[in-house]
């Protein structure tokens, strides 16, 4: 699949801004931040609604005909980009009715109460997010329960660690959010190794099946079309295996490696300086992931452009 | 009513025609126009309903050329309209067409992901997704002739390779063909039961190879006209007059 830059950097941007929203939302219930004011919590909930603003504007980037975009509120039952545009919208005045608790009523169960439904509508999206992905029998990448999976695990990854970093910039600390993001750090790591080895597994629809010739060996003579199409560059991309392999050893190493060795104290005592690196380090990690969950997608009409298998 | 095409792998010669005459309808009709990009230049492309790709099955000498024109197969259960967010794609009640509502569409690409066979293609000008209409504006129109009023691939084909009708009923030609013929779905295992089947090649005996025979034989006229002249050819150039 071609990867859409727009699409990357919004779902690695929107899914760090709800990871955050989610691990605030619940700081007080589980004491995540116990020395956090109602005015530092709000103000590190508008940084993570900031990052969510951005990502969705950016989304809008990859349609060609935005002007339409306000009816994909209407197809909640069947599709999942709208029950994903639906709850993108909902998310603000849940999320905003908390923040007014949060800032004027400081730790109260109004605040706890609103802080959960915020933290289960972020959790709502991220999985919707990664469903419309997921629900395509055409790309088989896609089509796993490793899919969201990946991206609710990576969202509140990047979630925790930009929380760490402004907890570290006002000078707080948080053992409970460093526990957190261990956690997190092994087991998306582990969930997007355990996914680099499933999609590596030969499965799904052949040319022979494409073409209904199962009793011999088919193989493309022409294409039938002299440049490029919309189905060419739409899913046609690929890159060299071993660029591929490169780029899986880098991604993983950006986002879970350095940032595991930061958070453990290799490096030093966890402070400012440290955390900013691994954000940064994640953050570009992620990015990298999100463009290989692209790249390495192989959608079926590839089938009927000659490849032997998806 | 569920309509569709039958094809005839067995009889489409590949020629294009289908596409051309599709393209040629579609561009003024009401999903029209089918855009072109640079259409004179270098690299010409744009945006076609129907697009044939020419395969080889087996080895040689078993071999078989296989010609595939493949558009909208107008799917029982069409991923492309459930997965559309604006209610643009839809599939019709009364005979089962899906269609594209281009004043709803957002060009989010998302039916064209969800489409296995390639049916959906972007126009990058209007932005907006287009796809086979199975020339809705045609089988209606009350205006033509009435062995006309089928898609316009079909009329066009020649070699009547192309069958256009219901397929809830069981007695029309493309159910006839379909259960006569061995008719299949292309891809069937992703579940999203098209309605468009292809006809397998017949059975034939393979055809006899020539074989060259060693002396013999009487040569005609014709041959040893032919083996001169390819004898003086191989000669030519080699100083010897």
């Amino acid at each position: 699949m071609h990867p859409a830059l727009s699409v990357i950097f919004f779902t690695v941007t929107a899914g760090a801004g709800y990871g955050v929203l989610f691990l605030l939302g619940l700081a007080r219930l589980t004491r995540l931040t116990p020395e956090a004011s109602p005015d530092q919590v709000t103000a590190m909930a508008l940084v993570g609604l900031l990052l969510v603003t951005v990502g969705l504007l950016s989304s809008t980037l990859h349609l060609a005909n935005p002007r339409n975009a306000w009816r994909s509120f209407t197809r909640f039952k069947t599709s999942w980009l709208s029950r994903e545009a639906v709850f993108a919208v909902l998310f603000y005045p849940v999320c905003l009715i908390w923040l007014l608790f949060e800032w004027f009523t400081g730790n109260t169960v109004a605040t706890n109460v609103s802080g959960v439904l915020t933290s289960m509508l972020a959790i709502v999206v991220l999985v919707c997010t990664a469903m419309i992905y997921a629900s395509l029998k055409t790309i088989r990448q896609w089509h796993t329960a490793l899919t969201p999976f990946n991206f609710v695990l990576l969202g509140l990854l990047l979630g925790a660690l930009i929380l760490n970093l402004m907890l570290a910039q006002q000078g707080l600390t948080s053992d409970a959010l460093e526990v957190v993001s261990l956690v997190l750090l092994l087991l998306a790591g582990m969930v997007k190794i355990i996914y680099f080895y499933w999609i590596g597994q030969p499965a799904g629809p052949t040319i022979n099946t494409a073409l209904g010739f199962t009793r011999a060996t088919v193989r493309l003579l022409d294409v039938g079309h002299s440049s490029d199409t919309f189905h060419t560059k739409e899913f046609g991309y690929q890159v060299e295996r071993i660029r591929l392999i490169w780029l899986r050893a880098i991604s993983v190493g950006l986002a879970f490696v350095i940032p595991l060795l930061i958070v453990t104290g290799l490096f030093g005592p966890v402070n400012l300086p440290t955390m900013l690196l691994a954000v940064g380090s994640a953050y570009a990690g992620v990015l990298v992931e999100r463009w290989l969950f692209f790249a390495e997608a192989r959608h079926v009409v590839n089938l009927y452009h000659g490849a032997q298998r998806t | 009513m569920k309509l569709g095409l039958v094809i005839d792998l067995d009889t489409c010669v590949g020629c294009h025609a289908c596409a051309v005459a599709c393209k040629q309808w579609n561009t003024s009709g009401t999903t029209g126009p089918l855009t072109d990009y640079d259409p004179y230049g270098r690299e010409p492309s744009g945006v076609w309903f129907n697009r044939i790709r020419n395969f080889e099955v087996d080895e040689y000498p078993n071999s078989k050329t296989i010609n595939t024109p493949m558009s909208c197969m107008h799917c029982d259960d069409a991923a492309c309209v459930t997965v559309c967010p604006t209610g643009a794609s839809y599939k019709r009640e009364e005979d089962g067409i899906v269609l594209v509502d281009q004043s709803k569409c957002m060009g989010c690409n998302l039916c064209a992901w969800a489409c296995p066979y390639g049916a959906r293609e972007l126009d990058e000008d209007q932005g907006v997704m287009k796809k086979c209409t199975l020339c809705v504006d045609r089988i209606y129109d009350e205006n033509l002739p009435k062995d006309e009023r089928q898609p316009v691939c079909v009329l066009t084909c020649p070699t009547h390779a192309r069958f256009f009708g219901d397929f809830d009923d069981p007695d029309s030609q493309v159910s006839s063909l379909v259960r006569e013929r061995g008719g299949y779905a292309m891809m069937p295992e992703l579940g999203y039961k098209p309605v468009n089947k292809y006809l397998p090649p017949r059975q034939r005996p393979a055809s006899p190879m020539m074989e060259k025979r060693e002396g013999g034989e009487k040569e005609s006229l014709i041959g040893k006209w032919m083996k001169r002249q390819k004898d003086a050819f191989n000669s030519l150039g080699k100083g010897t007059h």
